[in-house]
């Protein structure tokens, strides 16, 4: 073992790298974004009155979920342009992104709508609340509660998923890594120093949830 | 697409189906040794284990392969791409399922440890013979969980070099130039390895459910 580590290349990009962290947190917050909107529009959609509506979003989640994130951005990279729709890696990756995470927001979210018991709703009612009051304080504010958790979970894979981009070359933090990697050849280096900013990324991000649920949710239950 | 490239696919599939088999058993292997000491009322092993844990789930599992592959041939080990990425995925396994575990040992009931130290078994068949039978039944669903989680993770093996289904999937569209065409079989040999899978996680899972209840 004489390999002696050299971290100039990693200094010389931080500028880059730094740079490249705005770029990772682009495509997670635009992918939660789309994946939201898909989860709530899903979650609707489910329970239908139109059987085949069913089914199609029934067979999008499974579809999803069991395919890997890699196979999926590939196909959504060479799909788009076949259906008339021309757009940088960057934007393809937030759809693909979007797609999966979507996948995922639905069984999370329609979990969070069927922990609320219809009995509350009528009770709600009956104390003469207003409807738009029984939505926000009865159905959403639990429904969100309950469903935070996992949520937000899932929002922290979605953001590291973004490494996964890079195969497409969209703009984000191991793309700009692997330039830097194939100029310099310190792989261990450049790929080490990135690590570790993912995990502060993603430390970040924990910390952020967790102060927004002991703001808003944190109640007793009974 | 001709017979030649679909019997590619499938060399690539096995090598899939291999990476995945690797990483679950030297992941469980880990796994349960990480789940142990998580759980050994040990602070230092317990805060080295749990710091283990933390950087696995808070890096990109790509980025672990990178750093495990470059990482090995940095001091010096000459090895295949093979060896590097089943290593990769087995480090990455381990801290997985040796979380998915802690939290089934401590969801087995307090009573359980007290009764078998008031027969004054020892650690060892404490957890051989009491604890563990009963965790490893909780701990089932999400355990299937990860491993669908873990065989597509192998896809990521095709960016570090390994020639598995996706990087297969990759060689093949580049000659045959039907990218739709070989992504579209691509996914659904991965779902047809993953749906049964995942259907028999939320069976087991729904069963739990009523027997809970």
């Amino acid at each position: 073992m004489n390999y002696t580590l050299d971290f100039t290349p990693v200094i010389e990009g931080m500028p880059a790298l730094l740079m490249a962290c705005l770029g990772t947190f682009g495509l997670a917050l635009g992918g939660m974004a789309l994946a939201i909107v898909i989860g709530v529009g899903g979650v609707i959609l489910r329970d239908s009155k139109i059987a085949p509506v069913r089914w199609l979003v029934k067979a999008f989640v499974e579809l999803i979920r069991n395919t890997p994130f890699l196979v999926q951005i590939f196909f959504i990279y060479f799909a788009l342009p076949l259906a008339g729709v021309r757009l940088d890696p960057t934007p393809t990756a937030i759809i693909a992104l979007g797609i999966n995470g979507g996948a995922y927001a639905i069984e999370i979210i329609r979990g969070g709508v069927q922990s609320i018991g219809k009995g509350q709703i009528e009770a709600g009612l009956a104390l003469g609340l207003h409807k738009a009051q029984v939505f926000r304080l009865i159905v959403l504010k639990p429904a969100l509660r309950a469903i935070f958790p996992s949520l937000t979970s899932q929002f922290v894979l979605l953001t590291l998923t973004t490494s996964v981009a890079s195969a497409i070359s969209a703009y984000e933090l191991t793309s700009v890594a692997q330039r830097i990697e194939s100029d310099s050849f310190r792989s261990f280096e450049v790929y080490g120093t990135i690590t570790l900013f993912y995990l502060v990324i993603s430390w970040v991000m924990m910390r952020f949830f967790a102060a927004i649920s002991t703001r808003y949710f944190s109640y007793p239950v009974k | 697409m001709g017979a030649n490239e679909f019997l590619f696919l499938l060399t690539g599939l096995k090598w899939t189906v291999l990476l995945s088999i690797v990483g679950f058993i030297g992941g469980g292997v880990f796994g349960l040794a990480i789940a142990l000491a998580r759980t050994s009322g040990r602070p230092l092993l317990e805060r080295i284990t749990a710091g283990y844990i933390a950087l696995f789930q808070g890096t990109p599992l790509l980025m672990q392969l990178f750093v495990v592959y470059y990482g090995l041939a940095l001091v010096g080990l000459k090895l295949d791409a093979w060896v590097a990425v089943a290593i990769g995925f087995t480090l990455h396994a381990s801290a997985y399922l040796g979380e998915i575990w802690r939290g089934s040992i401590e969801a087995v009931p307090k009573g359980q440890t007290e009764a078998a130290k008031a027969l004054s078994l020892h650690y060892v068949w404490r957890m051989k013979d009491v604890i563990l039978p009963q965790a490893i039944r909780i701990s089932l669903p999400a355990t299937i969980g990860f491993l669908v989680q873990l065989i597509k993770g192998t896809s990521l093996a095709a960016i570090v070099g390994f020639t598995e289904l996706t990087r297969a999937g990759n060689i093949v569209s580049n000659q045959i130039f039907q990218p739709l065409l070989v992504f579209g079989i691509v996914g659904a040999l991965y779902f047809l390895l993953c749906w049964p899978l995942s259907l028999y996680g939320s069976h087991l899972e729904r069963r739990m459910a009523i027997a809970t209840r």
